[in-house]
């Protein structure tokens, strides 16, 4: 990619948008294997370090008047809490801890790639599709395992004309298959888009005529990158209550 | 030359791919407009409704960047 970009010739950018994202082994420059330690494998360390640092540390001598670090945590902990028991229902609150992880995971993942030359993990789709396939797999088999045959009766809707319901259940499960990749990609697309757009302004930044507009709108974009993390932590892990609901709520249809 | 009319198309493509971003960015901007309208009516009600604020958010939004990563696998992919 970096020889495409300086290649092209002319567009005067010192540097590509999309270089930030090429996955690099840690040591050396031999070839990415399984097990190759990479920035990828760096970075989500670094990401589980901080939530350790976090949730453990920092609420290791609890309060009554909480410290700094230990109030964060209580907020994270209560908003989290009230979204599963709001969305996926007083049966679904036995899973908040998985949804919990993946909230502070993927938050903490986005606020890390926030800092210069770090890398980040959620832009890239392996990551978001290990995760989102892991609550497919998931939300699946615990509807199976709650309401047995009775789950696959999400796709056949009762309330539609009875012509139109072969119909409705291919479109159905053709959405539910789906769901993994809308999930996934939506982080990983979210995240990738704003990362190169900070770049590619940038890269406006070496033009010395439109240098402080490029680089007040960096600014800008930076600001709007810090809300996008919090933004798309927050859908991720609604998203997940929401399929939750669907595998652990009443059946309403 | 035939190489050089494949990399045309694979840009014109990508750039075309990019317009469907437009249909999200209506999307979206539909959902917050009428949800700021219903809350500015009744505000009142409005905390209850974010969580359905943001998840509508997600489903629009989901569609036009799935136009943008066919834009992505045009340019770096194809």
């Amino acid at each position: 990619m970096a020889a495409e970009g300086t290649a092209e010739g002319g567009s005067g950018f010192s540097i590509h948008p999309m270089d930030q994202f090429i996955v690099k082994p840690l040591w050396g420059d031999g070839p990415v294997g399984t097990f190759t330690v990479t920035n990828v494998t760096l970075w989500m360390g670094v990401a589980l370090l901080c939530v350790f640092a976090l949730f453990v540390l920092a609420t290791r001598h609890r309060g009554i008047i909480p410290t700094r670090l230990q109030s964060v945590a209580e907020v994270f902990y209560g908003f989290i809490h009230n979204m599963v028991e709001e969305v996926a229902g007083h049966d679904g609150v036995k899973y908040f801890p998985y949804v919990m992880t993946l909230f502070l995971f993927i938050l903490l993942s986005n606020l890390l790639g926030l800092l210069p030359m770090s890398f980040t993990t959620t832009s890239h789709v392996a990551v978001t599709a290990s995760l989102a396939l892991l609550v497919f797999f998931g939300v699946t088999l615990i509807g199976i395992a709650r309401k047995g045959l009775g789950f696959f009766s999400m796709f056949w809707v009762s309330s539609a004309p009875l012509a139109l319901r072969p119909v409705l259940a291919v479109i159905e499960i053709i959405s539910y298959i789906m769901r993994p990749v809308s999930h996934s990609i939506r982080l990983a697309g979210n995240l990738l888009a704003g990362h190169a757009v900070l770049k590619v302004f940038a890269g406006f930044a070496s033009m010395a005529i439109i240098s402080p507009l490029a680089i007040a709108g960096a600014v800008g974009i930076y600001a709007l990158e810090v809300l996008v993390a919090f933004v798309q932590a927050y859908v991720f892990t609604i998203l997940t209550c929401v399929y939750l609901k669907d595998a652990v709520g009443d059946a309403h249809h | 030359m035939e190489g050089e009319i494949a990399a045309l198309g694979k840009y014109i493509g990508a750039g075309l791919a990019a317009f469907g971003l437009g249909g999200a960015g209506i999307g979206v901007g539909n959902i917050v407009g009428n949800f700021l309208a219903g809350a500015l009516r009744n505000p009142s009600a409005a905390p209850g409704q974010t969580a359905n604020l943001f998840v509508g958010i997600a489903f629009a939004e989901a569609l036009g960047i799935f136009s943008f990563l066919i834009a992505l696998l045009l340019m770096f992919a194809v």
